[in-house]
């Protein structure tokens, strides 16, 4: 099996030189992206294949000559395969029409196959050094994507920031891996799983992958880069970078703490659990304030990646206790929702995409109406926002309420941090899918009803045929993965049994199609039912009405109180939307003020109103450690400018120092 | 034998529940108008103002796109949908399984993205007025909602609203602290969430601070009548969550004769008339808060729910 995948890899390596080479030819996008999506699905197909196999592992002579490099498909990897390449698949095949557009293909079209490569080798990869290697290719592979459209002075700095966040996180996992070969001596992720690292050793090395992986992921207060670089990349490469990408991180994160560490101590548990509830609000109170279509998205990334630490929290935090079904129902819930997000975000950002291409316009307060021209592209997106609302009978809903049960099932946990961390999270946790479900009101109401804000958004047009197919596809697979959810239980057994070795009861055989994570007693939910129970409600009412109520219908101008106004700019816009929302939670979360001058009585000037409001992770986190840089290189910058004598005095004198310090120690 | 009798009850209580809901909503009316000191009207009125907007025609924006056309069917049918799974006069339905509170509030959400959709389709100030309120107010009461449901889940061991009510009627709850709290915090997140005085007023037009009724603006006719009926049910909806959970006298249980039915119907009939009564004098009791004061108000029932659950952490008692 895993020779399938690596097989799969080289083949992505051909597109990609082949990519470079037809850059600039006419053929050049539809071969890359076909090449590519035809092996995304090969692969897509041996990792849904490899839940069902024993692991399978294979060393080659590649890499540093005394290592190898060894690869090793188990039920995890089969699992993220599964969702990276459903992924690109997707995003190559939109690729195909979307890519079009494209004013430089050639900045495209070398990296977007390697950068598949990339995240598939991540997965894949069963030594450290192929790991970070795989890690490193893949910041690199997306920071070209991110910098491909390299005019704007915003996408230069997202690539900037891009980069040095990448450096921190893959620093950062290469320490975690060097404190956990220390133990064993070996790089193979087998022989660290065979010698776990020591209580305090552990900490560290979780801590460690907690900013490594988690810078990736974007959890806050590592997220800084995300909302910059996605947007700035192709739609189809931000659907990638934010569906998939941060999943191989996620991914990282389970491969180490899960499944190198053992058993964590209840404090990172607890960590992970505070970390995962306020990355959920916080990001999705931050998406609430962009008026960006794209970057509205990408924050709303941010806010699932909290849910995801959510559920991965829990399953820590029952592996504390040893309830080894809690954890395995924790751990169900956040891989469920790793499939999910993968699904309905790239859904959205290929609508953002379509939204893009059709109106040359990412801002939303230059759109509106966009639903009486693209009628099926509307259609798509109205689906991924209500999935990734939580919304039954959709995917987001089954995912979350799987995490509510997670919560539910015990909170009587015998660590009062967990018992007050539970319910806590618990209320962030529907606090962020109410948000959620605020935030995609306002994005699809303002980008896609109403009426048009600006000329392009008035002559709109739908977007090509491959586009429109793999949206339909997509919003499709939200609704069953919604209808069907058992499907995706069962095939998510494997993967826990493997990691904890308990697994969640089989679903598919009950009646109803329900799922019934713990016992039918406790809490059971079908979508299938509630599926066919609100279908057969809709139409009984639409049968009833359509027999029985009066059928005319006239068509006049809107009502609006008696007082309606012709200028499409007395709609609200996107900031007076979120206006009551920044003002409750804003207030402490943004410190977001807003003053209004009035002008004196009898003055006929207009009043002002001032609104501020500041980002406290980037002054709190960031800025600090900017002015320690800035301070220490201004300060070092003085031995730039020594004269020899004065150089190689500083060299004996560090000589000194170091010959003294050794025999200090002994 | 069992399985027809859960499919009686499932299909007589989705009948009652539609039947039922004007009837509640004339009976707030008429007591507002009472302590009002009016003779308000008749307790039927509701009937006939349904009556009367589905024989009209429908007046639509020029605009409105087939998301506006639609909506109204679906709101409706959602919180119809959401009604069939609360017991009302028995425990004993077909489709309780087929989702717990949880789930019975995302129907309800699912509704309410609906209608703040429909309400920002024809672009008109008003409606993305109402539709920006609307998600506000929702974020606040959801949290305070699931903490309630924390609560409830911890007594009972089950977050099936069926079972809650089973384990609420029996003796093993006795007078518990906890169940007050959660009793105070479950009314204030019905009344926000039905747009009750004091975070909404349903009977204002016209007027800055509305909320609900700035959303239906522009609905008229049938599609009017849909929105309507569906308030009324989602009241009725809320009403028997809460008779079940905290009242559960007379829920005929699964297995029960025809008896047990009817002296669940005529309790369920007698919660209704009572909640009315109590929710009418509170309204009539009370100012429209402004809508920057209504955090507070949910926040105070989110906390309540938070006190409520870790009461139940210290004391088996409590």
């Amino acid at each position: 099996m895993i020779a399938v995948v690596l097989l799969c890899l080289a083949a992505f390596l051909v597109i990609g030189v082949f990519g470079a080479v037809l850059a600039r030819s006419p053929l050049g996008t539809p071969f890359v992206y076909g090449a590519s999506a035809v092996v995304s699905a090969i692969a897509a197909i041996v990792g849904l294949m490899a839940l069902a196999r024993a692991p399978s592992t294979l060393t080659l002579p590649l890499a540093l000559p005394w290592i190898g490099a060894h690869f090793r498909l188990d039920t995890l990897a089969g699992f993220f395969v599964f969702v990276v390449n459903l992924g690109g698949f997707g995003a190559s095949l939109y690729g195909i029409g979307y890519g079009r557009h494209e004013k430089a293909p050639w900045r495209v079209l070398p990296f977007y196959p390697v950068f598949l490569l990339a995240l598939n080798l991540v997965v894949v990869a069963a030594d450290a050094f192929t790991f970070l290697f795989a890690w490193e290719l893949m910041s690199l592979t997306s920071w070209a994507l991110v910098v491909a459209d390299h005019h704007g002075a915003d996408n230069r700095r997202a690539g900037y920031v891009y980069l040095l966040m990448a450096a921190l996180s893959g620093m950062t996992l290469l320490l975690a891996f060097g404190l956990l070969a220390g133990a064993g001596g070996s790089y193979s992720f087998a022989a660290m799983r065979a010698v776990p690292p020591s209580t305090g050793l552990a900490a560290v090395v979780l801590v460690l992958t907690l900013i490594g992986a988690g810078s990736k992921a974007g959890l806050i207060p590592l997220h800084a880069w995300l909302p910059l670089a996605h947007p700035a990349a192709p739609s189809h490469v931000s659907a990638l970078m934010s569906g998939v990408m941060t999943k191989v991180a996620v991914y990282a994160f389970i491969r180490i703490v899960f499944y190198l560490l053992g058993v964590p101590s209840w404090w990172s548990a607890v960590l992970v659990l505070a970390l995962g509830g306020s990355t959920a609000v916080l990001g999705v109170l931050y998406a609430l304030m962009q008026h960006d279509l794209k970057r509205l998205l990408a924050y709303h990334t941010v806010e699932n990646i909290g849910i995801i630490f959510i559920g991965l929290g829990l399953a820590m935090a029952f592996r504390v206790d040893g309830a080894a079904v809690g954890a395995a129902l924790a751990l169900t819930a956040a891989l469920f929702h790793v499939f999910n997000h993968a699904l309905f975000k790239s859904l959205l950002f290929y609508g953002a995409g379509a939204v893009q291409t059709a109106t040359g316009a990412r801002d939303m307060e230059h759109l509106g109406g966009l639903i009486r021209r693209m009628r099926f592209t509307s259609f798509a997106f109205l689906i991924g926002c209500a999935a990734i609302s939580a919304l039954p009978p959709l995917n987001g809903f089954v995912s979350e309420w799987l995490t509510f049960q997670a919560i539910l099932l015990r909170p009587n946990l015998p660590q009062w941090a967990f018992k007050v961390m539970f319910p806590v999270d618990g209320a962030l946790l529907s606090l962020a899918a109410a948000l959620a479900a605020a935030c995609f009101v306002k994005a699809f109401g303002i980008t896609f009803l109403g009426r048009p804000r600006s000329p392009a958004a008035t002559e709109a047009r739908e977007v090509d045929g491959f586009s429109l197919a793999t949206m339909a596809g997509f919003a499709t697979l939200c609704l069953l993965a919604g209808i069907f959810p058992g499907v995706v239980i069962d095939g998510l057994v494997p993967v826990t049994q493997a990691l904890l070795g308990a697994h969640l009861p089989s679903q598919i055989g009950l009646p109803w199609i329900s799922i019934i994570p713990v016992a039918a007693a406790r809490s059971s939910y079908s979508g299938l039912v509630l599926f066919a129970f609100i279908a057969a409600t809709t139409s009984l009412t639409v049968v009833a009405i359509h027999r029985f109520a009066s059928h005319a219908i006239r068509r006049g101008p809107a009502w609006d109180c008696g007082f309606p106004d012709p200028s499409p700019a007395t709609q609200y816009t996107a900031a007076s939307f979120a206006q009551p929302i920044r003002r409750v939670y804003g207030a402490t979360a943004f410190l977001a003020r807003e003053v209004v001058h009035m002008p004196p009585p009898g003055d006929m000037g207009p009043a002002r109103i001032e609104k501020s409001s500041r980002d406290l992770v980037w002054d709190f986190a960031y800025a600090p450690v900017v002015r320690a840089i800035n301070v220490s290189a201004t300060a070092l910058n003085r031995l730039q400018f020594l004269t020899i004598r004065r150089y190689l005095g500083l060299v004996f004198l560090a000589l000194v120092g170091l010959l003294l310090t050794l025999v200090l120690w002994q | 034998m069992a399985v027809i009798d859960a499919i009686l009850v499932q299909v007589a209580q989705m009948a009652l529940v539609v039947a039922l809901a004007p009837l509640l909503t004339g009976l707030v009316r008429k007591v507002k108008a009472r302590i009002a000191r009016r003779r308000g009207a008749s307790i039927f009125q509701p009937y006939r103002d349904l009556r009367r907007l589905l024989g009209k025609e429908v007046v639509l924006a020029e605009n409105a796109s087939w998301l506006f056309r639609t909506a109204p069917y679906l709101i409706f049918a959602l919180t119809w949908a959401a009604a069939g799974l609360v017991p009302t006069f028995s425990t004993n339905l077909a489709f309780s399984g087929a989702g717990d509170l949880i789930a019975i509030v995302a129907i309800l959400g699912a509704a309410r993205f609906l209608l703040a959709l429909a309400g920002m389709d024809i672009g008109t100030s008003f409606g993305g007025l109402g539709a920006s309120r609307e998600v506000m107010i929702a974020s606040l009461a959801e949290p305070a909602m699931l903490m309630i449901i924390v609560a409830l889940a911890l007594m009972a061991q089950s977050s099936q609203l069926s079972t809650i009510a089973i384990f609420m009627a029996s003796p093993a709850v006795g007078l518990r602290v906890s169940v007050a709290l959660v009793l105070i915090a479950f009314a204030i997140v019905a009344l926000a969430e039905n747009a009750r005085i004091p975070v909404d007023n349903p009977a204002t037009h016209l007027e800055l601070t509305m909320v609900h009724e700035a959303m239906v603006l522009e609905y008229s006719g049938r599609h009017l009548a849909m929105i309507e009926l569906a308030a009324s049910l989602k009241l009725l909806l809320m009403i028997s969550a809460i008779a079940a959970i905290f009242f559960p006298i007379g829920l005929a249980a699964s297995g029960a004769g025809s008896a047990a039915y009817g002296i669940g119907f005529v309790s369920y009939l007698l919660k209704l008339l009572v909640s009315a009564a109590l929710l009418g004098t509170f309204e009539m009791s009370i100012a429209k808060m402004r809508v920057f004061r209504v955090p507070n108000l949910l926040g105070g029932a989110l906390m309540l729910g938070l006190l409520g659950t870790l009461l139940l952490f210290i004391s088996r008692g409590l």
